[in-house]
């Protein structure tokens, strides 16, 4: 009889490095730098059946408005090469709902949570903020101010620096000063830096990076827009060195502002990318539907990834690709001198 | 409760149009119901094919020699099918299930039509065996396009009282549609519920039918699904609740599987006007209610940026 090659999957195969993974968004503490992305975990309960989601760093949480929201019609979502674009129209409870429903199953079951708020104008960002603040369980605020999705008004504050500070300040005003304000930046912007300036003047205590950007898929079939929407939010993989460029040119320019990567990662070795660009931490968006299991994978990985470059702690590799050119000019390391031996050997070697 | 497994294909073949793919799951064997899915991997560790394929469970075998199989139904509509079509024994496919809400089954021993419209036969089989257990009679009704189309008729046959077969090019059994057939079905057996899984006009049809003899429905859908996990919200149809009023509901959480006369049929790719949430509830709830831009606004308490200045205070 044949036998089967067969393996359950599990996340533990050699036990993992022991590396301080530990990490901070401003005044959030993080146990270590994967958490979710908004919109794509829900409120954690569904993941929880996967795995452990209080061994993540944070959850973060659908967008949510001040009243229930029934989003857009389908078909919401098409796949794309390495990614998808969704159209979801920022379907949702309504604040108090999710407050008694999901803030409150996550508090109980003591996971971090960072919550996504999004709104209509500025005020009913502010509402939800002062909403947020006499709740339970809230670790910090992360503002959608970047959905390019949301309907009413068809307004995008993320691209214009003056609605997404004015935006920011509401939202900071209305929230207690230990809990930190994440603004969420689109790429959709000339001049990501200029948006990220502003929010962070308005008193953003960090950025998270990047929502989705606007794409199209035409079905060839029915010879129309494959999504409702007619546009949608393009995710995954396929975004990701635009990410990575984001997180870069943000960093650079100010590099004590904590960043919450995004965009695309899959892999331990993709959340690495976005940690040596500078974020502080990451989020794992669009991967979870094609791998439930992903964000416990993803630090895992991240660990090793970490610990096999020689960094003793996840904080020294933040930022690392911006380090100053290596100095030595001429060529050095082992190759170079076994070659010169090599050549030393020959010439005495050579019988003149 | 659904795992995640690294499943291996133990056996595919063609039937007529279709493949049968058997794979050991273990975990989703083991829990699966009649009406649950699986939600596959499709192209490989590195495909940038990213979101999974959704398929009915056909059948499960908690005793296999090598853990709990499951059997899926699949006929080929795209690269991710196709993908699936081209594996052989030994091939390991990622596999998340068993996923959704399985059929509901009637706790008396009452008449059940079963309606499968081409692959969506699948999941009848295991669901006929449960209701025969049950001491229910079970009617058969397959329909498809053509003969090679109809999946399952022989099995069908050996479980159930009766079996009409309808093919729209008239190749096998009558021509025309099962909605054609099925009141003389309901008539002779006096059903009391029929379960039904296929496309969405066949599901709105079989669901209408139900709702002309006062009898009960129970409709799996197929609604494009980016997560199958109940956490993307893409999968959402017009479903009235309960109490009356109608959501933008989850169908692969809180479906596949709904009663045939709370899903809004004709609706579905739409968000009606009353449906809570929507741009009309939204604006007659303001209409109604309050002058003010947002309908709970008069309920909030001031913004209460005092407080955070002094709590600012305190803390500096
Ligand atoms: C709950 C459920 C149960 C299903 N059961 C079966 C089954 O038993 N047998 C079977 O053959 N098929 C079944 N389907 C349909 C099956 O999932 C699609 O045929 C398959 O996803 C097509 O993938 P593709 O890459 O070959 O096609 P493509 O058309 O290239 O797929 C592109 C994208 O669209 C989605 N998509 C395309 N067609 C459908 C569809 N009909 N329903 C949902 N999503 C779709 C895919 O998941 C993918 O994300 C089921 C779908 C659902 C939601
Ligand atoms: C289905 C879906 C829903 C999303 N919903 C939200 C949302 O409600 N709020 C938000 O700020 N971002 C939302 N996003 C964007 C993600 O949080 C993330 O910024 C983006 O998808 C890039 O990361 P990824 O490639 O890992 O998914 C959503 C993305 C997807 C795919
Ligand atoms: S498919 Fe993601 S919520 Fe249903």
């Amino acid at each position: 009889m044949t036998s089967l090659r067969l393996t359950v999957k599990t996340n533990e195969s050699d036990p993992l490095p022991e590396i301080d993974m530990s990490t901070h968004l401003g005044l959030l503490d993080l146990k270590n730098p994967i958490l979710t992305a908004s919109g794509c975990a829900a409120a954690g309960r569904e993941l929880d059946q996967f795995f452990d989601i209080t061994t993540l760093g944070g959850i973060v949480t659908k967008s949510v408005m001040q009243n229930p929201r029934s989003g857009r019609p389908t078909p919401r979502m098409a796949e794309t090469p390495s990614g998808m674009l969704n159209s979801i129209g920022l379907q949702g409870p309504g604040i108090d709902s999710f407050i008694e429903k999901d803030l409150a199953w996550l508090s109980e079951r003591g996971a971090t949570t960072v919550v996504s708020i999004a709104g209509g104008s500025v005020e009913e960002f502010a509402r939800v903020a002062g909403k947020l603040r006499l709740a339970e369980g809230v670790s910090g605020i992360e503002v959608n101010i970047s959905c390019p999705n949301v309907e009413s008004r068809g307004e995008v504050f993320a691209c214009d620096p003056v609605a997404a500070a004015e935006v920011i300040t509401a939202v900071r005003r209305n929230t207690a000063p230990n809990i930190p304000v994440l603004a969420k930046l689109s790429p959709d912007v000339t001049d990501i830096v200029a948006v990220a300036q502003a929010v962070v003047a308005a008193g953003a205590d960090g950025l998270s990076m990047i929502n989705t950007t606007l794409g199209m898929v035409i079905n060839t079939e029915t010879m129309r827009p494959a999504l409702a929407g007619i546009t949608g939010g393009l995710s995954g993989p396929a975004i990701r060195p635009m990410a990575v460029r984001c997180v870069w040119q943000v960093h650079q320019a100010m590099p004590e502002v904590p960043i919450l990567g995004m965009g695309g990662i899959r892999t331990g070795l993709d959340a690495l990318e976005f940690i040596l660009a500078g974020a502080s931490a990451v989020s794992v968006g669009t991967t979870i539907f094609h791998d439930p299991t992903a964000p416990a994978r993803i630090r895992d990985e991240l660990t090793r990834a970490i610990a096999e470059r020689g960094f003793e702690t996840l904080i020294d590799a933040i930022g690392y690709a911006h380090r100053e050119p290596d100095v030595e000019l001429a060529p050095t390391g082992p190759a170079f001198v076994e070659f010169e031996q090599a050549l030393d050997d020959d010439q005495a070697d050579v019988d003149l | 409760m659904a795992v995640q497994v690294r499943g291996e294909v133990l056996d595919i073949r063609r039937v007529g149009q279709y493949h049968v793919l058997s794979m050991v799951a273990p975990g989703v064997a083991e829990n699966a119901k009649p009406g649950n899915f699986v939600a596959i991997n499709v192209g490989g560790e590195h495909s940038s094919m990213l979101l999974r394929r959704a398929f009915s469970i056909y059948r499960t075998d908690q005793r296999g020699v090598y853990g709990g199989t499951v059997d899926i139904v699949f006929s080929v509509a795209g690269p991710g099918t196709a993908w699936l079509a081209e594996r052989t024994r030994h091939d390991v496919i990622d596999v998340v299930g068993p996923l959704g809400r399985p059929f509901v089954l009637p706790a008396e021993p009452v008449p059940c039509v079963l309606i499968g419209g081409g692959y969506g036969a699948a999941p009848l089989f295991s669901l006929a065996e449960k209701l025969r257990e049950r001491g229910c009679r079970v009617d058969f009704v397959l329909g498809a396009s053509t003969e090679d189309r109809i999946f399952g008729a022989l099995e069908a046959k050996r479980i159930s009282q009766s079996i009409a077969i309808t093919t729209e090019d008239g190749s096998l059994g009558e021509r025309g549609r099962v909605t054609d057939v099925l009141p003389r079905v309901i008539e002779r057996a006096d059903s009391a519920v029929l379960y039904a899984c296929g496309p969405m006009g066949m599901l709105q049809a079989v669901a209408k039918t139900a709702e002309r003899y006062g009898i009960h429905s129970q409709c799996a859908v197929e609604e494009a699904m980016a997560c199958g996990v109940g956490v993307c919200m893409t999968c959402v149809m017009p479903v009235v609740g309960d109490d009356g009023q109608t959501r933008m509901v989850r169908s692969c959480v809180e479906g596949p599987v709904f009663r045939g006369d709370r899903v809004r049929w004709s609706e579905v790719g739409t968000v009606p006007d009353d449906v809570i949430g929507s741009i009309a509830w939204t604006q007659a709830v303001n209409d109604s209610r309050f002058s003010g831009p947002l309908p709970v606004a008069v309920e909030e308490p001031e913004l209460i940026d005092d407080d955070v200045a002094a709590a600012s205070e305190e803390l500096s």
